[in-house]
């Protein structure tokens, strides 16, 4: 129960307390107060000015100030204008605007219509990705309960404000949460970003000012309204407020969604809430802010997690993923793996991400097998650096983040990929040598005859040999050995 | 009007609010490299998808680096355009480029007329980092009677798909897969044929790389030339001599009639004919219809399609086949002077000559990527023998040139050949948009009122926007003339006229932005509009400069209608030189 201390459920307070697909429940535990507040009693600057004086800063990576962007799109006059939730989860492993979308989607229809509200809107779109399956149909169910009790449609509790949502679905291209590729893809158009300015607060949906907010940036909203900017600015660091949801996965103990107060450290999320690493294995690093943040190590556990102390310490806050490593796990190895994905990501349209990122891929690649060089160490980084300032959107500015941060941290692992040829935590089969203990081979023949290449040599009931020349490292003579007497070193 | 300061690289500007920093840059002489950015200012086409990140530059206080070709100057700005950083990072981003490009330079259509070429020799590009290691992508080579797609030269400069859907809105070219696979091509990677493309060639005339290239004929013209049993007749568009000269660094504008006639007998041809006597004849058949459709108009015959539409651009003939295949009654039947000539020449000229139809080859030089489909189109045919048998565009008449050793710019002035070289200062015209309007107009009036026309320059036709329209007394009689060159903006057109909205008589289109002088196998204008404009002005001059300057005042066009198809429109004249046209929209396959 220890874990839970630390704890505070803000974004989460509804979810597993409440039926999400009944109304009442909902409204038993306030929401649509805030809503109510707001529309009856508050013109949309005073409400804006709310919100920029909560400090209330975008959850979905970026950590732009809400209010303000709020206030801009305010500002922009137009005849239509949009409110729009981003609810386009992409980060692997993470999953908590879908908890939200799940456990209590009306806190995110009730901040929209406050945003409509502040903004000048009448129109919400939810972009949602179309595996969530349950979190469409709970938001369809709590959309349609919601116009059956008025809280949506027109002339909402008598006031003359109208507003409504409908839902469109996102393929599941990572790319379309970055805002503007979000609102191509809505209009049906390819979903890629766009050079900003202009920002969508000017010219977004169909032109028009939209305001694009992620799930739980939404979800705190009516918290806001109904304890105060004042209550909520306490909660956190001086320029990072409120709490965060973290996805936390890896080698911890206790995994799964964990909503923190900005400021708490790493250590106390890891070692605390995530019950410390699994099998007493030693901590190596925490990557966070999902494929495009970067990997901390022992010395960062102690900062206290806000966006910009993040950055500086060469990750990101991103949209809350949390992946725990031990000493197992090898960072190379690591890099290349988020870079696969940013490889397998990318929408293609600038030329730093769509080949930068395939050529820092192959690069490490080149390291894991064994093949790469010191020159190769300089390359990564001067290409990494480029890409980043250079690529078109977030996800390129940021894809070379994992290379860049374990480069920083963890260039002794490098080192000994590329002058040693070896991997310190054991996991880069290019460089690792097959070996038969001469002790436990019975002489079976049973690898010589698995092995691909006739690498494996030897008299029937004598020990056989490798030879390191023809072996290509497959490993499929360990997996048939029935005596333990093939290891890799 | 709102003004913004800033410096770059240290110099004081002062320019309109909302200005980029590329342009700024340019105004002030600094020249920040660019590649996939494109920008025909006059025409209103401007391509900036921001994607190739070559013409970034540093802006003081922001954290990476800014693509000048979409930031807008702000005031205050302090942008430097050649600093380490920034150098280092276009060289990296162009190794990047190449290292996913074929090396193939030497044998490339495009090696010598590549931007991306130009730019690793600027950046002084000498080995590609990690090229060992890199793959590379590969795609289907696509080839159609036009155009050639070799897509693993594809950059994602997106011009292509700027031209395709904005500008022409004929949708067969988009950006499709993601990441490293993510390539230009039509829906489901049909092949072009199979999509709505209508071989406009506008893509291939902006593609910076040897992607999108014409489907090269000279090696054919070559077979026949070398061949004595043929006699090869050759015919010249009008565009073709306001452009060739470029290929030769003569200055955009430079009328090169009488090189170019020179440099054709040199290559073999056996007769040199000009395409603008088809031209002529092209006015006398459809500015007949006009009058025919007019006159039975003003009866109140109601089963009359007005407005008539031009018929004479075979990139808008596929546009209205495959988009308005309901709308196929409405252009003229007449067909293009490119297939009037090639019909004339294998009958009239060949009886002449006593030449039989198949020793016959007629070649055509022409401005347009088009033109070599519609060659190829079955209805300009008999008995299998195509009434024009090969199309090559002016970039190819200009690589024949220099292959055969030719020195084009010391080549004396020489004449067509007659009786099918002759034509009038309107058959001139047709080469630029408007054009073609104007010469019917010039035969029209005299045809329908009976009066000379003293005036023969309506300048009330001519220009560069998208759409216009001018109002000509007839001698009483307003004809209402609608002029459109772009394919998007033929669809607000013939939108209008499917909606029953439109207000005119007859209209012009040309497939190309700036007509035929525009057209997608001219010289490459690499971004300058200018060059079009010196095109027209050219076309204009060679026209003032005719003695004859209507075309049925063209003494060969008298003759040929006298000895041999009677009248305009006669019997005969509707075999040989009209059409009819298709629905296309069948064409498209969209399945995988």
């Amino acid at each position: 129960m220890d874990k839970k201390i630390k704890q505070l459920r803000l974004v989460l307070r509804n979810c597993g307390f409440i039926d999400p697909e009944n109304i009442d429940e909902a409204i038993a535990r306030d929401a649509y107060l805030s809503m109510g507040k707001v529309i009856t009693e508050m013109h949309p600057a005073e409400a804006i000015k709310i919100v920029k004086e909560s400090g209330l800063r975008g959850r979905g990576g970026g950590g732009f100030p809400t209010g303000l962007k709020w206030e801009f799109a305010c500002n922009n006059k137009a005849d239509r204008k949009y409110v729009v939730c981003n609810a386009d989860e992409g980060d692997p492993g993470a999953f908590m605007d879908r908890s939200v979308l799940e456990g209590d989607p009306h806190s995110v229809i009730e901040a929209m219509a406050i945003c409509a509200y502040c903004i000048g809107a009448g129109e919400g779109l939810i972009y949602i990705r179309a595996e969530y399956p349950l979190a469409i149909k709970r938001l369809k169910t709590a959309i349609a309960q919601a116009r059956e009790y008025g809280l949506l449609g027109k002339n909402i509790l008598g006031t003359g404000f109208s507003f409504d949502i409908e839902l469109r679905y996102g393929a599941g291209a990572f790319v379309c949460g970055e805002e503007t590729a979000l609102i191509h893809s809505m209009e049906g158009l390819r979903g890629e970003p766009t050079v900003k300015p202009p920002f969508p607060a000017e010219s977004g949906y169909h032109g028009k000012p939209t305001n694009v907010n992620n799930v739980e940036t939404l979800a705190c909203i009516p918290v806001i309204f109904s304890k105060g900017a004042d209550w909520f600015s306490k909660i956190g660091t001086e320029r990072s407020k409120g709490t965060k949801v973290f996805a936390l996965a890896g080698k911890v103990n206790n995994v799964g969604l964990v909503e923190v107060p900005m400021g708490t450290s790493l250590r106390e999320v890891i070692f605390e809430i995530g019950g410390g690493i699994n099998n007493d294995r030693k901590f190596k690093a925490v990557q966070t802010g999902g494929p495009s943040g970067g990997c901390l190590t022992e010395e960062h556990l102690d900062t206290p997690i806000d966006f910009d102390n993040l950055i500086e310490a060469g990750s990101m806050m991103g949209s809350g993923g949390m992946i725990v490593m031990d000493e197992d796990d090898c960072m190379v190895s690591v890099a290349k793996f988020y870079l696969d994905f940013t490889v397998e990501e990318s929408c293609g349209k600038c030329a730093p991400c769509r080949i930068g990122n395939k050529r820092l891929y192959e690069l490490l690649d080149h390291i894991c097998k064994g093949k790469g060089d010191m020159a190769d160490l300089d390359r990564l980084r001067n290409m990494s650096e480029v890409i980043k300032d250079t690529a078109l959107c977030g996800l390129g500015q940021t894809s070379p983040n994992p290379v860049l941060s374990t480069l920083d941290n963890f260039y002794d692992e490098y080192l000994a990929h590329v002058m040693d040829k070896k991997c310190p935590a054991g996991q880069c089969r290019g460089l690792m040598e097959f070996f038969i203990i001469e002790e436990n081979c019975v002489g079976c023949t049973a690898c010589a005859r698995v092995c691909p290449v006739n690498a494996i040599a030897g008299e029937r009931k004598e020990p056989h040999k490798i030879n390191k020349g023809i072996c290509i490292k497959c490993g499929a003579c360990m997996e048939k050995c029935k005596f333990d007497a093939i290891i890799i070193q | 009007m709102d003004t913004v300061k800033l410096t770059i690289d240290n110099k004081q500007v002062e320019v309109k609010a909302g200005t980029t920093i590329y342009q700024a840059a340019k105004d002030a002489g600094i020249d920040i490299p660019v590649l996939c950015y494109m920008n025909l200012h006059d025409m209103g086409i401007e391509n900036k998808p921001a994607g190739c990140r070559i013409c970034v530059v540093e802006v003081e206080g922001r954290k990476n680096l800014a693509p000048s070709c979409s930031t807008p100057c702000q005031d205050g700005m302090e942008v430097k355009t050649n600093t380490v950083r920034v150098l280092n990072a276009r060289k990296t981003v162009l190794e990047f480029i190449l290292s996913d490009h074929p090396k193939d330079c030497l044998i490339c259509p495009k090696s010598g007329d590549c931007e991306l070429q130009d730019l690793a020799i600027k950046l002084g590009i000498r080995n590609i980092p990690g090229e060992d290691i890199a793959e590379v992508s590969t795609y289907r080579l696509d080839t159609s009677p036009s155009i050639i797609r070799d897509l693993d030269k594809c950059i994602m400069c997106r011009r292509c798909e700027t031209m395709c859907n904005d500008i022409q809105t004929v949708g067969a070219l988009s950006a499709i897969n993601r990441g490293f696979r993510a390539v230009v091509a039509p829906a489901f990677e049909q092949n072009l044929e199979h999509s709505s493309c209508t071989y406009c060639g506008q893509c291939v005339a902006v593609c910076p790389t040897g992607a999108l290239t014409e489907a090269d004929h000279t090696n054919e013209v070559l077979r026949h030339l070398a061949n004595p049993a043929k006699t090869v007749v050759v015919q010249t568009a009008p565009a073709v001599r306001a452009a060739l000269g470029e290929e030769f660094s003569m200055r955009p504008g430079t009328l090169v009639t009488g090189k170019m006639v020179a440099a054709l007998r040199q290559l073999g041809f056996d007769y040199v004919f000009d395409t603008d006597f088809a031209a002529d004849l092209t006015i006398m058949e459809e500015g007949t219809e006009l009058l025919r459709r007019l006159s039975a108009h003003i009866d109140g015959d109601k089963n009359v399609k007005l407005p008539i539409l031009t018929s004479c651009c075979p990139g808008w003939v596929n546009f209205f086949e495959t988009y308005f295949p309901d709308l196929k009654d409405i252009p003229s039947s007449a067909r293009s002077p490119q297939q009037m000539f090639g019909t004339i020449a294998k009958t009239y000229f060949a009886g002449k000559k006593n030449i039989k139809r198949e020793d016959m080859v007629v070649v055509s030089v022409m401005p347009c990527l088009a033109k070599k489909y519609e060659c190829q189109r079955e209805e300009f045919s008999s008995n299998g023998n195509p009434d024009v048998d090969l199309s090559i565009s002016t970039r190819e008449l200009a690589a024949f040139i220099r292959q055969a050793n030719i020195d084009f710019r010391s080549l004396g002035e020489e004449s067509f050949d007659n009786p099918l070289g002759e034509s009038s200062g309107a058959g001139v015209i047709f080469g630029t948009t408007g054009g073609v309007i104007e010469a019917a107009v010039r035969t029209a009036y005299e045809m329908y009122t009976g009066k000379t026309l003293e005036r023969v320059d309506f300048e009330e036709l001519r220009g560069m926007e998208g759409v216009r329209e001018a109002s000509i007394d007839f001698d009483g009689l307003e004809l209402n003339i609608g002029i459109a060159h772009g394919l998007g903006n033929a669809r607000k057109l013939l939108d209008d006229i499917r909606s029953g909205k439109s207000k005119y008589h007859a209209i012009e289109i040309m497939a190309c932005p700036g007509g035929c002088i525009g057209g997608g196998g001219q010289p490459r204008h690499h971004g300058k509009s200018e060059i079009l404009k010196a095109r027209a002005s050219a076309l204009y001059l060679e026209d003032r400069n005719k003695a004859i300057r209507k075309s049925h005042e063209n003494p060969f066009i008298r003759e040929l209608y006298s000895s041999f198809l009677g009248r305009p429109n006669s019997g005969k004249a509707h075999n040989l030189l009209h059409t009819g046209y298709f629905d296309k929209k069948k064409k498209i396959i969209v399945k995988q």
